[in-house]
């Protein structure tokens, strides 16, 4: 059943006309005939989780808005940016008045009048669209002053970004849309109840957001229908690697993951053998090749040790070897490190050089039990879960490929050996020989 | 992600010679390093310490191009806090700049009333905004090397763009990039915004050739006529050919040809088409 990705292929849908055309913005107006309480206990009831890794349920958090008259703030996260997840990027593209329909509907279950989408700086043809688009809502009376002759108010705008993969961070994204530094900020106090200037915020997930219109139309009760019990309705899944049609899939929650990799992406190539996969971004503990029969949904992967994270499947055959995945996933998030905790900042620079030590064949196994080490003391000791998000994949390669790990540490200093390049420097003593470090502060 | 100093994809332009594998460089190698890491002495005697920081510039005595102060001053409008446009306006000033240099940031304080060292804080932190020397007018060309590109072979395509770049003398700026969120057409890369994908190795020369002529980089490739790959989208529909073929054809941009045009780069023509005119094309 496709309800996000439903004939997205329709030209000119990022047009109101053929939007309206195809039945859009009829549950705004049904929204607006209900109170925020009913609109809020449909999407409560509609059990929908969270589609921007968390998979918190997102009536729980509007819910935790306080109520009255203040400041209060909608954002929405657009700033799609964990590793192999691609799907807001055709939900906001292709069908742009979907995802405001779901924040007016949205702001008016918080009782809110101002809202602000933060899209990633990279999507230039994306914002573009969507900022069309919302000019076009506005004069179509679905945005701006009394929408549709309600008591409901909303303005909307659009922010972009300038890349930072730590703006997609709820705490990140607020501090950055307030013109500073994306830093992330202690919690609590929650956005819920301290957010954006001070004001409660509620912050949800573009595709969250473009579900909701669903979600009012079909009910809540009805739209919990889909998927598991505890993980409802459908999620647009991108995969990608090394399977044959990557791309974005729309399925039920619950599926087998086998069917999502191997029928609906091909598998892998002609030949190839899936050798492991993330289930959910490159944050999410990798799965190997015998975890395929479990259920795509958040409570199977939750249990299997991983988690289903953004729902970016990306897949790893047997071409590739878990070093050269592991230090393009460690160098990311090294990169990307905001540097205000240590753990994050010192424990994902050092992952990288560690793993460097592998490659140039000055490693032992020894340090396989330091990296494993370096990980455990960086999980749930930051202020955000960036530095897990290295430390969770990282950690499960060690554990799931020691043995080939350690056999590329012996084949490396063999080969280093080989080429008399074998003067092991202790580290701390300067060395100009030694070779280039990656360069943490690049920016 | 910038290279790092000693990187081979650096070193093997600088064989090569010529002024783009200079250039490469010093966008690359922030601070000198010793192999442990640790700076090199000397590496902030640029800074000097005895200066006083600068101030708040005065706003109505200080130059600032009227099409760069009204476009700030229009994004100051949209926020409750003046200071959340300090993004859009860093990218308008660079857009005027080529990156952001100091006369810019000096320009975008006096206009948002902010001290010079809140906008360099800012600057820093951004993949996006450039802190050293770039040409106006320059092309942006970001190459993903995150895990599904790398995995579909993004150095290689990375590589072979840093050549060919080489060779444009500042005109075409290559950066490795982190994940662009487009993994579906891996090994990719985004041409001024315009994504493309999936790249070979020869699409690079396209590309350059492309951005010189000033036409459509890679048409063939572009990411906005693509279809989605879900078999399913298209069931119950009518009113369009279902999802096939090597290079599908259909623009879910929705860009007409003349408004593609006018629409270098970005996306926004077709959507300010009269509405007779779009009602046409669907009938088409």
């Amino acid at each position: 059943m496709k309800l996000l990705l439903d004939r997205i292929d329709e030209p000119g849908l990022n047009r109101l006309e053929v939007y309206e055309r195809r039945g859009g913005y009829q549950a705004l107006r049904k929204a607006l005939g209900m109170t925020p309480e009913e609109v809020l206990q449909n999407i409560a009831d509609s059990g929908l989780r969270g589609r921007g890794g968390a998979g918190f349920r997102m009536g729980q958090k509007a819910g935790f808005l306080p109520h009255g008259d203040m400041d209060k703030y909608l954002v929405c996260n657009a700033d799609e940016s964990e590793p192999g997840t691609f799907k807001d990027r055709e939900l906001m593209q292709k069908n742009p008045h979907m995802l405001i329909e779901g924040i007016a509907i949205a702001s008016w279950a918080a009782e809110l009048d101002r809202a602000f989408i933060y899209i990633r700086g990279e999507y230039r043809q994306q914002a573009d669209i969507l900022e069309a688009a919302i000019a076009e809502a506005l004069e179509a009376g679905y945005l701006g002053e009394r929408i549709l002759d309600s008591e409901h108010s909303l303005t909307l705008v659009l922010h972009r970004g300038a890349g930072a993969y730590i703006c997609g961070e709820e705490t990140g994204l607020l501090d950055s849309l307030e013109g500073k530094r994306g830093n992330p900020r202690l919690k609590p106090p929650f956005p819920a109840i301290e957010g954006l200037y001070h004001g409660p915020t509620l912050i949800n997930n573009v595709e969250t957001l473009c579900t909701v219109p669903h979600v009012i139309r079909m009910g809540g009760a009805e739209y919990a229908k889909l998927g598991t019990e505890t993980s409802t309705g459908t999620k647009v899944v991108s995969v990608s690697g090394d399977v044959q049609r990557p791309g974005n899939y729309e399925i039920e929650l619950g599926i087998p993951s086998r069917e999502l990799i191997c029928d609906l992406a091909g598998g892998p190539p002609e030949g190839r053998e899936i050798k492991f996969w993330f289930p959910g971004g490159s944050s999410s503990p990798v799965l190997t090749k015998d975890d395929l029969d479990i259920p795509y949904d958040f409570d199977s992967m939750a249990k299997a040790g991983t988690m289903l994270g953004s729902g970016a499947v990306i897949v790893v055959d047997d071409s590739h070897t878990v070093l050269e995945v592991a230090q393009k996933v460690a160098h990311f998030y090294a990169h990307e490190s905001c540097g205000k905790c240590v753990p994050c900042r010192e424990g994902t620079n050092w992952t990288v050089k560690m793993l460097r030590r592998i490659e140039s064949g000055e490693a032992t196994p020894m340090d396989l039990d330091i990296m494993a080490g370096v990980q455990e003391q960086i999980i749930g000791n930051c202020l955000c879960v960036l530095g897990d998000a290295m430390a969770m994949p990282i950690g499960s390669m060690i554990e799931k490929f020691r043995p080939e790990l350690e056999a590329e540490i012996e084949a490396a200093r063999q080969r280093a050996d080989a080429a008399e390049l074998h003067d092991v420097v202790p580290l701390g003593v300067a060395d100009p020989h030694a070779g280039p470090l990656p360069v943490h502060t690049a920016r | 992600m910038s290279f790092r100093i000693g990187d081979p994809r650096v070193e093997d332009t600088a064989h090569e010679g010529g002024d783009g594998a200079a250039r490469l460089r010093r966008t690359t190698a922030p601070v000198p390093r010793f192999g442990h890491g640790s700076r090199v002495p000397g590496w902030d005697e640029s800074v000097d310490l005895s200066k006083d920081p600068a101030v708040i510039p005065d706003k109505e005595t200080t130059p600032v191009p009227a099409e760069l102060r009204a476009e700030i001053e229009a994004a100051m409008a949209k926020y409750p806090d003046r200071r959340s446009a300090v993004i859009p306006a860093l990218h308008a000033a660079q857009a005027i700049h080529g990156w952001c240099s100091p006369e810019a940031i000096h320009q975008v304080a006096a206009v948002m009333q902010v001290t010079p060292a809140y906008l360099s804080s800012v600057a820093t932190f951004y993949d996006m905004l450039e802190t050293r020397p770039e040409k106006v007018g320059h092309h942006d060309v970001y190459v993903c090397t995150n895990i599904s590109c790398s995995l579909r072979g993004a150095d290689h395509i990375l590589d072979a763009m840093v050549k060919v770049a080489a060779l444009t003398d500042g005109e075409v700026h290559v950066r490795a990039f982190e994940c662009l969120g487009a993994c579906d057409i891996a090994p990719m890369a985004s041409v001024d915004g315009e994504y493309v994908g999936p790249l070979t190795p020869e699409d690079t020369e396209q590309i350059v050739e492309d951005l010189r002529a000033g036409r459509p980089v890679l048409e063939s490739k572009q990411l906005r006529f693509r279809k989605c790959a879900d078999p399913g989208v298209a069931e119950g529909a009518s009113d369009f050919s279902p999802p096939g073929g090597d290079v599908p054809r259909t623009d879910t941009a929705g860009l007409t040809e003349e408004a593609r045009e006018l629409d270098r780069p970005g996306g926004t023509a077709a959507i300010e088409m009269p509405a007779e005119e779009a009602a046409e094309e669907d009938e088409e």
